[in-house]
């Protein structure tokens, strides 16, 4: 099982390498690389359902929503402290994915992809329409003081890095996990051929529910780190473009691949940031190097690192 | 204003949303039926079809009407023109592969987003229509003093939106009867049905794909130079039209072009229908989770064949 | 102030001409003296690094546009007068693609990355709610130029200011005599269902019944919406005036199919320039549009006689009398919120000056600015007097109402300063650095 101790041994390691950059990057390396890991728990729960389920979502923005208000509203109107505002958070985004997952799976393929976006969409005019609470598109601000767990200030560069390593070292394990289960291999046995995984004798239905129900509560748990972490939560969060994004970040990075989901948002975040460094028309360098990766990288940066150079990666 | 005319203005409006969605989305509707790829950059086909149209109509200055005819034959070939390129230089060299295009299509949104920002600019841009005509319309009531013409105050259409319903119906009844009748249409029908029997039967798959590419682009542009004179130019519109054509695919059937044509009629009539009964962002709510429950009870779209 | 004025004193001799400057003029008028600034040789040569959140993309590019070439004009003055206290300015500008997440990146990079000695920028108010708690957090001085209630309101920081342009509340509160004495007592308003329409939504109608007028009908329209025809036939028939405020790329449609809706013969119509921000007056459709009247944080034609230092600033930022840029008639500005950004700078170049001699000048640029009560109509504050409030990090100032005359916006209401107050929110010098 030498293949087995090299995935051990790439999990621990890209865990270790995420704690070393810590102490050998710049202030500014540092927020940004807590923002990516919050984000990437995003693109894993979306990695999980797409990647590795096989269903397309373009509604993930919900659950990422769901999870941010759900933290924000709790701490903003209720007066909740964080843990039980973290925990609100998850119940309320759960039972949104149960929701969500109850009819939207009665679908599949391209209606699969609308519902969800339809569903997303209505989740985002509700916040609108919420106003009063919400404060609609202009969100709300979670208070410096209020961001404090254990006596631990979160809005400290470090104690924040830390925060976002925790978040995403647990999301990383559990999936890492999951997919090496018969749960998750019969993940992949769904997406590869449903009918014939139903035909093994799989429930698939009952799998894929739980597959979106893990997939929007990694999201929700983004959402809320999110609204933790840098204080804010808005319905631009809510709106397609956050349901399109963890979608981008997975292809390019390899979907179907645990690294995949960090790669794909750390690589989406930098072309950005770098880019625009160099020029104002920056989003011709992002579109540009988007085509071209699809063209010579079909399989996104981590898949093709699989596919040419180390195909046991998990 | 009394129900009645609302009711019934809202209905106008309704059509003529429907109008123009029925050109986009009959654009995706042939591309993603027959090519099976959802094209991200189908609303910035659109956008620059609204573009090239402000373009065209501001540099030809005899009058607004000969720079807007112009436009209309123009943009659409300038923008189906466009779309072939990229199928040549992208599309094709992605074998059409599903989840690549999409992405390739993403980032072909940006280039274009970027490249109208950098030469048309941020600002929404009007284009005069060819011509303008406010009619105000009559409303018939049965009173007590029997039966009477009323003009409700704010109750009229314009010549010109009135024009853009007819043109768009003219259109798809063309593009139909050539779909039907004419030899290309039944080589799209062909490679549509079974791509591996066209190819067999000697039909040059990648130029059909080429051209079906370039004909929704060109239809998307088409139906962005008849909505500019209400709607103006602006580099970010490609937004809504993509998602509701999107949708319209979907919700009609995929591949059912007739299907997307009655499914562009329901969400456009019901969009405005909706509005008259609740406020604002609530009936958008309704009418988003209206279409999300139609898919989820009838995943084959309201008019398609449910798939083996 | 006088506390502030000794220990302006107290600094490095050599800085001396300029301080007793401070100290004499500051408390009574701040406005900063031409000339003087320029005599000032800076102790480092190191640049004063600026930040600068900017729209260009996304849907306040329009407005982004204009907040950068005003904002290079203004810098450009400045460092021909000798920048910052000797220091001359450098302006790191960054795309904030009108996103609240890329906002907050972006000033995090002005902070950590930059070594920015301040922040300023930026109009929609998502992405000023988004920015600031991350420019609290990294004591990055942050000076916006967004007009929205979110400084007074008392949700950001002691770090985050306004001191340049006011806020929504005031402004539309400012608006409701005017209206209800001139125009009519029965209002329906139209406003985007975002948390800028409920603001004027609120505001307005608080004022408006004040006043002793009725609010007939509140109309939301969702936000990217295209069409607005059908939602016009909620307007009740006897209403006498409405009231209308729309953002985004489809405001011309909005306004255009409200023309087409009332042909000629609706209601008086009172809207905010916002509505029409960047867009010619005389574009085709928007000839009904005559004889209304618009709110404007500064008139956008030139007025005769009415603001002594517009004609000299136009010059400066490139823009003809009728708001236009010189270069390109078709290319109108956003002239009733950027002259937000070249006054913020030279707000930025005042409280540096009197915050010199501090060991920690991003903590004494906030003390120095929250000093700050008058700012005099001046170059440097072209669109008039104004008020600063230190306790709640925004200004007051004049509001300007002017009507569709003939193809130009001519001004025929200019509102007191005390017209726009009410009761102050917050405190923001209670809270710690």
């Amino acid at each position: 099982m030498r293949q087995n101790s090299n995935v051990v041994a790439l999990h621990a390691g890209i865990l270790a390498s995420l704690l070393i950059l810590f102490f050998i990057t710049s202030a500014y390396h540092n927020g940004n690389l807590a923002r990516i890991m919050v984000l990437a728990v995003f693109a894993m729960g979306y990695n999980f359902l797409f990647g590795y389920t096989g269903l397309l979502s373009l509604g993930h923005a919900l659950f990422f929503s769901a999870g941010m208000y759900g933290l924000g509203i709790s701490m903003h109107h209720l007066e909740l402290s964080v843990l039980p505002a973290f925990a609100v958070a998850l119940l309320f985004t759960a039972m949104v994915s149960a929701a969500i997952g109850f009819l939207a799976l009665r679908t599949t393929g391209v209606a699969f992809m609308i519902v969800t976006l339809m569903f997303a969409q209505a989740g985002y005019l509700t916040i609108l329409l919420f106003g009063k609470y919400t404060r609609g598109d202009e969100g709300f601000v979670i208070q410096q003081a209020e961001r404090t767990l254990f006596g631990l200030d979160l809005t400290d560069p470090s104690i924040r890095y830390f925060a976002a390593f925790a978040l995403f070292a647990a999301s990383y394990l559990f999936i890492a996990w999951a997919v090496r289960t018969s749960f998750g291999r019969c993940l992949v046995a769904i997406r590869e051929n449903e009918a014939r995984a139903r035909m093994l004798g799989y429930d698939t239905a009952r799998h894929k529910f739980l597959a979106l129900l893990a997939s929007g509560v990694l999201s929700g748990v983004s959402g809320a780190g999110y609204a933790l972490l840098f204080g804010y939560a808005g319905a631009t969060f809510a709106s397609v473009q956050y349901s399109i994004l963890p979608l981008l970040w997975v292809l390019l990075g390899g979907s179907g691949t645990t690294l995949g989901p960090l790669i794909g948002t750390a690589f989406a975040f930098y072309l950005v940031d770098i880019s625009s460094e160099f020029t104002s028309a920056y989003l011709l360098v992002v579109g540009a190097a988007i085509v071209f990766l699809t063209l010579f990288f079909p399989q996104g940066l981590a898949g093709e690192i699989r596919r040419r150079i180390a195909p046991w990666l998990p | 204003m009394e129900f009645g005319p609302h009711f019934l203005l809202a209905t106008l409006e309704g059509a003529l949303t429907a109008a123009v969605l029925a050109l986009t989305a009959v654009g995706l509707s042939v591309v993603f039926g027959i090519m099976r790829v959802v094209n991200v950059a189908h609303g910035e086909f659109f956008m620059l079809g609204a573009v090239i149209a402000w373009f065209v109509s501001t540099t030809v200055g005899i009058h607004p009407a000969v720079g807007f005819l112009l436009a209309l034959v123009v943009a659409p070939v300038m923008v189906g023109f466009l779309a072939i390129v990229a199928d040549q230089l992208v599309l094709r060299r992605l074998d059409y592969d599903p989840e690549r295009t999409i992405v390739a299509t993403i980032g072909l949104l940006y280039c274009i987003q970027q490249v109208t920002l950098m030469t048309f600019g941020p600002d929404a841009r009007p284009v005069i229509p060819p011509f303008n005509q406010r009619i105000a319309l009559p409303w018939f009531e049965l009173g007590e003093q029997g039966f009477q013409v009323t003009w409700p105050w704010g109750f009229g259409v314009t010549t010109y939106k009135l024009a853009v319903i007819m043109f768009a119906v003219i259109i798809l009844v063309g593009l139909w009867r050539f779909l039907a009748r004419s030899k290309f249409g039944l080589i799209m029908r062909a490679t549509q049905l079974d791509r591996e029997m066209a190819l067999a039967f000697g039909i040059p798959i990648e130029r059909v794909y080429a051209i079906v590419f370039g004909l929704g682009a060109g239809l998307a542009a088409l139906g962005a130079v008849l909505i500019v004179p209400i709607r103006q130019a602006h580099y970010l519109m490609g937004g809504e039209p993509l998602l509701l054509s999107f949708i319209v695919v979907i919700i009609g059937g995929l591949g059912s072009i007739p299907g997307t044509i009655m499914a562009a009629i329901l969400i456009g009539l019901s969009d405005g229908i909706i509005s008259v009964f609740f406020s604002p962002t609530l009936a958008k709510i309704i009418a988003t989770l209206l279409v999300a429950f139609v898919l989820v009870y009838r995943p084959q779209g309201l008019f398609g064949r449910r798939l083996p | 102030m006088k506390k502030d004025s000794t220990k302006l004193l107290s600094g490095v001799s050599r800085r001396l001409a300029l301080k007793s400057i401070g100290a004499l003029g500051g408390a009574a008028a701040f406005s900063s003296i031409p000339g003087f600034t320029g005599m000032v040789h800076g102790q480092t040569d190191e640049p004063f690094r600026l930040g600068f959140q900017v729209h260009r993309t996304g849907i306040g590019a329009a407005y982004g546009r204009w907040y950068e070439r005003t904002t290079n004009a203004a810098v450009a003055r400045i460092n021909s007068q000798g920048g910052i206290d000797g220091r001359p300015i450098e302006i790191i500008a960054e795309d904030d693609g009108t996103d609240p997440k890329r906002g907050a990146e972006v000033v995090e990079k002005f902070a950590t990355q930059h070594n920015c000695d301040a922040a300023f920028g930026t109009l929609f108010s998502h992405v000023v709610i988004g920015s600031a708690p991350r420019a609290g957090e990294l004591k990055l001085p942050y000076l916006v130029v967004s007009e929205g209630h979110h400084v007074a309101s008392g949700i950001l920081n002691r770090y985050t200011l306004q001191p340049c342009i006011t806020d929504v509340k005031s402004q539309v509160q400012a608006m409701a005599p005017y209206v209800h004495d001139n125009l009519g007592k029965k209002v329906t308003m139209i406003y985007p269902d975002f948390a800028f329409g409920h603001d004027h939504r609120d505001y307005f109608s608080e004022a408006f019944a004040r006043r002793g007028g009725t609010i007939l009908e509140q109309i939301a329209i969702p936000p990217a919406e295209t069409a607005f025809t059908r939602y016009f036939p909620k307007i009740p028939r006897d209403t006498e005036v409405l009231y209308h405020v729309m953002v985004g790329p489809a405001v011309l449609t909005f306004v255009k199919e409200l023309g087409e809706f009332f042909g000629g013969s609706g209601p008086a119509l009172f809207g905010f320039i916002d509505s029409l921000e960047a867009v010619d007056i005389n574009s085709p459709g928007l000839e009904f549009l005559d004889g209304s009247y618009f709110w404007e944080g500064m008139p956008r034609y030139q007025q005769q006689g009415m603001l002594a230092y517009d004609a000299e600033y136009r010059d400066a930022v490139g823009v003809d009398a009728n708001g236009a840029s010189v270069s390109d008639a078709r290319d109108v500005s956003t002239y009733a919120h950027m002259f937000g950004c070249w006054e913020t700078l030279h707000f930025i170049r005042d409280i540096v000056s009197r915050a010199q001699g501090s060991s920690n000048m991003k903590q004494a640029m906030i003390e120095a600015a929250e000093s700050v009560t008058d700012i005099t109509e001046s170059i440097e504050h072209p669109q008039g007097n104004k008020l600063f409030n230190g306790k709640t990090h925004q200004v007051f100032g004049h509001q300007y109402i002017t009507r569709v005359n003939g193809g130009r916006l001519d001004a025929v209401h200019t509102t007191s300063i005390e017209d726009t107050f009410y009761p102050d929110e917050v405190d923001y010098t209670q809270q710690e650095f």
